[in-house]
């Protein structure tokens, strides 16, 4: 047997064909599997992933199910976002206006949204449902004056805080609108073991507002925005 | 012949005059990156410092964009250095090629400029098109998204016009085939969607098969030049390891796109799929330091240009620990339910671009520069030798330090905000006011300072080395 036979193997010609064919099978594969993800992903598709914008016509909250072994967005009764039902056509305006909002104020290099970004700010998934905004009752007019105003706001013991980003009031209520839709994606479970805010009725007292002095607790804990 | 020492384009070809200016700002670019990553680390351990001046996400924004860039700048760069030895003819239309590294360059200050003084825009489409677009790492407006989009179609047509006309070699032929996939999926990421979960789906098309796939290949091409020209390794040989990196390369990282998908709204099978192939990606990785190590072993370590082979080597080990292990630790879904979104990434991120690209272009710069002094020699016993050395050294101890302590604080983070807290806004600040989380922030700050230092060295370095050298270069033949 002649040297060139045995090592076929470690000819550039066929790991010249090998990258070929392995490269472009894995695209073809990949774009199959891509018209397959798009589609279920597409908001108000029949896979259920991504809802429809209108969603923020209703309660949403986090619930574990014990088929899929984590936590699912469940979309409860009506409670349409500051008192208002909208159509799906303002839902989508709304939520897109508060988008372009997340993304013109950079929110993304300090928060993280479905985990990625930054991470000098808490993660953005399911700020809606976050223990922190104190009541259900409350909790839209805590957000947008949050977010209008946040430079004073100290809330926890490091000293970080968010500065102001010149958010005007239509913006910070279209924000709000979009964190909420966002709650509702069915993200796999993540962020697991996640401790929403409680929105069963009859709302429990209020919780007060996430101001913390200035002058904060040595325990972080402590100084979080607002006790569970 | 240029005398040996002396700083002087003459003896370069016009791709290489060319290459001398794209990594004269891709030097200038690295500087920023430095800067910008140490004032938004500054930010971790005192709020306070530039707060309503200068934010964490300005900083921040500046620091993964300019490396973006700057490592960009060195790929287009590098390309240039060996597109007409490669090729063996002139580069085709290097007059458009000069005129679009100025329309370049001046888009880049154009937008840092933007960056700085205005930050922020209205929550209005015509923010994303002039200010920022607000999507991690593609941060540029939208008019510059177009004017790179023209600015890579310009190289690109350099790059496969001289290649066309000359020969087209094998590193030739897949260099062109990868900046065609490179320049196409950038037109992924250029869309608006209020769909945040379709946002990000194709946003990951640009990220991923960036950098895990297209970039990955690049480098490889530059690897295998880069082993040629330092060593005299065969082609045939380096060639042939060039399509083995190819096909392992996109046979894991083009499906490994999947480890993404994990948490975005995407379906459930992108566990399988993704954990799978991302756990095939780290084979390519070894295979490059299997290349690199024996072939620098087979030629007894003996190069014509020592800090680049140097940097070379520590490229193969680099990616391999960067992208390879880094990368696998928390690539299982397993495990990235934890650790997605906390400081494992940031960890895995600095030592994965140091390892994998930084490392390349530094490489590249080095056999650039030899050659702008008259193909000084760059060998053993080098005068002043101890400057790359001590670069080399510091800019590596530095993203060792970084790297680390990331990690702790990663660990510290998965604990304590994710598995035990339950990842609510409470649960984030308690784990991030935790002892052992500042500890690291701390650690990455001391890091940051000794790797500025080593960039300090390495671009006083690059300006001077070889400057009190007589000898000419080494001679190596090819075997």
């Amino acid at each position: 047997m002649s040297q060139t036979q045995a090592l076929w193997w470690a000819s550039e010609s066929f790991w010249r064909k090998t990258a070929i064919w392995v490269t472009a099978g894995s695209f073809v594969v990949l774009i199959f599997l891509t018209f397959d993800t798009v589609d279920q992903i597409t908001a108000g598709s029949k896979a259920n992933r991504v809802k429809a914008y209108s969603v923020i016509n209703n309660r949403i909250d986090y619930v574990f199910d014990e088929k899929r072994n984590f936590q699912v967005p469940v979309i409860g009764p009506e409670e349409p976002l500051f008192g208002k039902k909208l159509t799906e056509e303002e839902a989508m305006a709304l939520v897109s206006h508060g988008k372009l909002t997340t993304q013109a104020k950079n929110c993304m290099n300090c928060h993280t949204l479905l985990g990625n970004g930054a991470y000098y700010a808490p993660d953005l998934t399911k700020s809606w449902l976050d223990p922190a905004w104190g009541s259900k009752e409350t909790r839209e007019e805590t957000m947008v004056d949050f977010l209008m105003n946040p430079q004073d706001r100290l809330h926890n013991a490091l000293g970080r805080k968010m500065p102001n980003l010149g958010i005007t009031e239509a913006e910070a209520r279209a924000t709000v609108a979009f964190l909420k839709w966002m709650s509702a994606i069915d993200t796999n479970g993540f962020p697991t073991n996640f401790k929403p805010i409680d929105q069963s009725d009859p709302a429990p007292v209020p919780a007060p507002v996430p101001v913390a002095e200035p002058a904060a607790a040595a325990d972080p804990a402590v100084a979080a925005p607002a006790q569970q | 012949m240029a005398a040996i020492g002396i700083s002087n384009s003459a003896p370069l070809n016009g791709g290489q005059k060319l290459a001398m200016k794209y990594f004269t700002v891709a030097i200038a670019l690295f500087g920023a990156q430095v800067l910008f990553g140490l004032l938004a680390g500054i930010q971790y351990l005192n709020p306070d410092f530039l707060f309503g001046i200068l934010d964490f996400s300005v900083n921040r924004m500046l620091h993964i964009n300019a490396m973006v860039v700057w490592l960009l700048f060195g790929f287009i760069g590098s390309v240039y250095w060996l597109l007409e030895d490669e090729s063996g003819v002139p580069v085709v239309g290097l007059g458009l090629g000069n005129l679009t590294f100025w329309v370049f360059t001046l888009a880049v200050v154009v937008v840092v400029l933007v960056y700085l003084l205005v930050q922020v825009g209205p929550g209005e489409l015509q923010s994303i098109w002039l200010i920022n677009e607000g999507r991690e790492y593609i941060e540029a407006p939208r008019w510059a998204d177009i004017g790179i989009v023209v600015c890579v179609l310009v190289f690109f047509f350099n790059v496969a016009a001289t290649f066309s006309k000359g020969k087209f070699t094998n590193i030739g032929g897949v260099l062109v085939m990868d900046l065609v996939a490179l320049a196409g999926l950038y037109l992924a990421g250029m869309w608006y969607t209020p769909n945040i979960s379709m946002d990000q789906h194709w946003w990951w098309w640009v990220i991923h098969l960036w950098v895990e796939a297209t970039w990955e290949v690049l480098v490889g091409c530059l690897m295998a030049y880069g082993l040629i020209k330092t060593m005299g390794v065969r082609r045939k040989i380096v060639e042939t390891w060039l399509y083995i990196e190819v096909a392992l390369m996109f046979g894991s990282g083009i499906l490994g796109l999947g480890h993404h998908y994990f948490w975005i709204g995407t379906p459930e099978y992108w566990f399988t799929i993704g954990g799978f192939f991302s756990a095939l990606e780290p084979i390519p990785l070894v295979a490059m330091v299997v290349h690199a190590v024996f072939d620098a072993g087979t030629h007894k370590v003996k190069s014509t240009n020592n800090p680049a082979l140097a940097w070379i080597i520590a490229q193969a080990f680099g990616n391999f620990f960067g992208a390879g292990v880094w990368g696998f630790m928390h690539t299982l879904p397993q495990i990235n339910l934890y650790t997605h979104g906390t400081q494992w990434t940031a960890s895995h991120g600095h030592l994965a671009f140091f390892g994998a690209y930084v490392t390349m272009v530094i490489a590249f710069m080095y056999i650039a520069i030899q050659k702008w002094r008259g193909d000084v020699y760059m060998s053993g016993n080098l005068v002043g030798a101890w400057k790359w050395k001590w670069a080399l050294f510091l800019l590596h101890a530095g993203m060792i330090t970084m790297t680390m302590a990331l990690l702790i604080s990663g660990y510290e983070q998965s604990q304590i905000e994710r598995a035990i807290g339950g990842s609510t806004w409470m649960a984030y600040f308690e784990a991030q006011g935790h002892v052992w989380f500042m500890q690291g922030m701390l650690w990455r700050q001391i890091g940051g300072w000794i790797f500025a230092a080593g960039f300090v060295l390495l671009a006083w370095d690059l300006l001077t080395i070889g400057k009190r050298e007589t000898r000419p270069a080494l001679k190596v033949q090819g075997e």
